[in-house]
């Protein structure tokens, strides 16, 4: 990389908001990170790319623990700390103790923030009491907590500026999501899609907290701030209310479609990007129509929270591949043509590519060659079916019906990736995920709401898909034509959160406890040391006193650390199989650590 | 009368409950002496499973299976194992007994402190739950004693009867 072009993204990438600011630029994606990681995808595009080359392909295998340091929380630890200037600032799980660090006194505490929260939280926050991380803006540090407090830090002193509750954790919403800040707003979402929590995206001032506006994912258009006419869904404007419609009864009102995913955000269409979840309940029988606008892919104007344009991934949804992943913006040249792209992993195992501009949709394939539940995405404009997938009845729990048991449906629930996020590197034009490897047999049956408490509708056993003992794959796609470039074998699934750097190095980590960094081209393994704890964190890198570190919290825990502990068992191997699987808790148990790597000092 | 309760009368146990039993040191043998409508009780009449010699087991083991599977399972983790979050209740139930499985299951249980976040949520007034929890109990009773392998029973007994009937007035 020339130097010049390096100065280039450091500028813009320390000052992201003079991008913000800024004259339209012709087509030209934000900034990269760069010395600072200052909010939870590194740079608002979501690429978790960063332009410093200190580390390289050539060097990595060098790499040392430059220094640790423990949360204090033995419990899943899923997202990564920030840099912003000498400080880092690094979150826990459930209490959502947040700490300051001093990067020029090896790490020292500057201050401390640990929220009182009732405790009656934990059990609401289905499958372990993760949080995702922190937002940086305006002087201060956003947390939004277990119990739906969205606080302001002064990221000086660590005293609160404000708070606000965001919802009721008594009917099952909780907070888990990163939040993160465009300009004056706080962006968040809720979670609780397993709850029967009815799921929103909305915007807080920075200043003060007042809330800015509030879309609703499902409900009518006052609620979604869908604009009929003019809100596009692939391409055609929506009718009024569409979202109802697409519901029997009051069902809506308890109808899921959380929001707890990564969102992304393009200055030069004033979009902020970001899926919805499940419809509730798991028992699709309960909830005919196509439930929208659970499972889809969101574009809202960021100052009004208008809807743009929208595209619902899995209409009625039978095995609860929620839409939440993250949407990475990068722009590259299809068909010779450039391109503003929005990609997106799905738990349903497809790789989606659409203009992020216009909402088109331009590529959706299988990211997983076990992917099974649909032969493909219908990509015909003219086709009555365009957009859909096209469900094999065999794997249909709608189709099966109640109380039968609908097996070898692959991705499982966790799909071919949850919400650990990809990384895309501008120089090799690819992006690097973190995939789940694993099929599952699916049940629905009738269920009753109560709030607050599980609405889930559905028993669910998961395994690797025939033949394979990996549940995990690390692999290289190529969004402009969906397909898989290289990909590495994992044991478990890979849970943790990818980082790409202009050194040609890729990071990521195992649920074993290993960072590994291996070459973005080949995906080749560079290095590998093993965490005090399973990862399900997301790596990230930054620059201090001249120096390049590269981060990552470890915790075991989330839905993988659950499902995964004891081992996945084969319930086609017949009678008196015994754990078939590798069980995790025979690697590594629980912990809540920051590891922070360099290369060594010549 | 807590509405639990009230739960637990239609799945035609309160009897147990309101006995007040005490935490048992080891929990009595769960070999079935009788049975009605399809549903084992042990020497003490509690419920408890049947599996023949094929493998094939009661309906309420395999109904067990299913409903811990959707409830219980996300904390638990599979087939009762544990997992990063909460005890395994394999082992739990070598020496918890009936009564204080009910009472965990309808009121909760917590150990929260600076280094611990275990809490357990109370599901007296969750009939998803409470309508199947002599169901779980059985299926993880016959877990706990290794009377039945990892994973979905694979043949079971045809549903009782009054199964159905029961179920739709508890579910309501
Ligand atoms: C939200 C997570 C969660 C769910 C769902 C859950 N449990 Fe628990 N359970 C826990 C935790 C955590 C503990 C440990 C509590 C403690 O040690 O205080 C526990 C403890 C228990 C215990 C006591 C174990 C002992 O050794 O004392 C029993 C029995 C139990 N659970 C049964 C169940 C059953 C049956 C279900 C499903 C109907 C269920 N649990 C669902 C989290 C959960």
């Amino acid at each position: 990389m020339s130097k010049t072009f390096l100065t280039g993204l450091l500028t813009t990438g320390a000052l992201l908001s003079s991008v913000l600011t800024a004259p339209p630029v012709m087509a030209q994606a934000p900034a990269a990170a760069g010395k600072d990681w200052s909010t939870p995808a590194g740079s608002l595009n979501g690429q978790r790319f960063s332009s410093l080359n200190q580390i390289t392909n050539e060097n990595a295998h060098k790499l040392q623990v430059a220094w640790t340091f423990s949360t204090g929380v033995l419990r899943g630890h899923e997202g990564a700390p920030l840099v912003v200037g000498d400080t880092m600032f690094v979150h826990a799980p459930f209490p959502n103790t947040v700490f300051a660090l001093d990067l020029n006194n090896d790490g020292k505490i500057l201050w401390k923030y640990e929220p009182k929260q009732d405790p009656n939280v934990i059990p609401v926050m289905c499958c372990d009491t993760v949080n995702r991380g922190l937002a940086y803006g305006d002087g201060k540090i956003f947390l939004h907590q277990a119990d739906t407090t969205l606080v302001a830090l002064d990221a000086k002193t660590g005293n609160v500026a404000w708070s606000v509750k965001t919802d009721d954790p008594s009917k099952g919403a909780t907070g888990t999501d990163a939040p993160i800040v465009v300009k004056d707003k706080v962006y968040v979402g809720v979670s609780g899609g397993e709850f029967g929590v009815r799921g929103w995206f909305g915007a807080f001032n920075t200043a003060d907290g007042k809330p800015a506006w509030k879309g609703y994912s499902i409900g009518p258009d006052s609620d979604t701030l869908i604009q009929p006419g003019k809100t596009t869904d692939l391409g055609k404007p929506v009718a009024a209310n569409s979202s109802i419609a697409s519901w029997q009864g009051d069902q809506w009102k308890i109808g899921g479609g959380a929001t707890w995913g990564w969102k992304s955000y393009d200055p030069q269409t004033n979009l902020i990007y970001y899926g919805s979840g499940n419809p509730s309940t798991w028992n699709p029988k309960q909830r005919p129509g196509d439930n929208k606008y659970s499972m889809t892919i969101w574009a809202r104007d960021a100052d009004t929270g208008a809807v743009k344009w929208l595209y619902q991934m899995t209409p009625h949804d039978e095995w609860d591949y929620d839409g939440v992943n993250e949407m990475v913006l990068a722009d590259q040249e299809i068909d010779g043509k450039p391109r503003n792209l929005l990609v997106h992993f799905d738990r349903n195992g497809f790789g989606y590519t659409l203009d992020r501009v216009t909402g088109e949709l331009l590529v959706a394939e299988k990211f997983d060659p076990a992917v099974n539940w649909a032969s493909k995405v219908d990509l015909d404009p003219k086709s009555e079916t365009y957009g859909r997938p096209q469900v094999l009845p065999q794997y249909s729990t709608e189709h099966n019906g109640e109380d039968v048991n609908t097996t070898n449906i692959c991705p499982a629930a966790l799909g071919s990736k949850d919400e650990q996020p990809s990384a895309f590197s501008p120089q090799t034009g690819l992006f690097y995920v973190p995939t789940n490897h694993v099929c599952m047999d699916y049940e629905p049956f009738r269920v009753s709401y109560t709030a607050g408490q599980p609405y889930v509708g559905a028993t669910l056993s998961m395994y690797p898909p025939k033949g394979d003992t990996n549940m995990g794959n690390f692999i290289a796609w190529d969004a402009r034509t969906g397909k898989i470039v290289w990909s590495d074998p994992e044991q478990f699934s890979v849970w943790s959160g990818a980082l790409a750097t202009a050194g040609n190095v890729v990071f990521y980590g195992t649920l074993e406890g290993y960072l590994k960094a291996v070459d973005a081209k080949t995906g080749k393994e560079l290095y590998k040391f093993k965490t005090p704890s399973g990862i399900i964190g997301n790596v990230m890198t930054y620059e201090h006193a001249g120096r390049q570190y590269v981060a990552v919290l470890s915790g075991v825990g989330g839905w993988a650390g659950i499902g995964l502990a004891a081992g996945l068992n084969d319930p086609h191997a017949g009678l008196g199989a015994v754990g078939g699987y590798a069980a995790l808790n025979q690697y590594t148990s629980l912990g809540g650590t920051l590891t922070v790597f360099a290369l060594p000092r010549d | 009368m807590t509405r639990y309760a009230r739960y637990f009368l239609a799945a035609g146990v309160a009897s147990c409950l309101m006995g007040g039993l005490a935490r048992a040191d080891k929990p009595a043998d769960p070999a079935a002496v009788s049975s009605e409508d399809g549903k084992y009780a042990d020497k003490d009449g509690r419920p408890t499973f049947n599996v023949g010699k094929d493998g094939k087991v009661d309906f309420y083991t395999y109904i067990g299976y299913v409903r811990y599977t959707a409830n219980c399972m996300h904390c638990h983790g599979p087939d009762g194992l544990g997992s990063t979050y909460a005890p395994s209740l394999v082992n739990s139930l070598k020496s918890l007994d009936y009564a204080d499985v009910m009472t965990t299951v309808a009121n909760g249980k917590k150990d929260v402190s600076e280094s611990s976040q275990l809490v357990m949520p109370s599901f007296g007034e969750n009939k998803n739950i409470m309508c199947y929890i002599d169901a779980i109990y059985i299926y993880l009773r016959a877990r706990s004693v290794d009377a039945i392998p990892r994973g979905r029973p694979q043949d079971h007994e045809p549903k009782p009867k009054d199964f159905s009937e029961t179920e739709d007035s508890c579910m309501g």
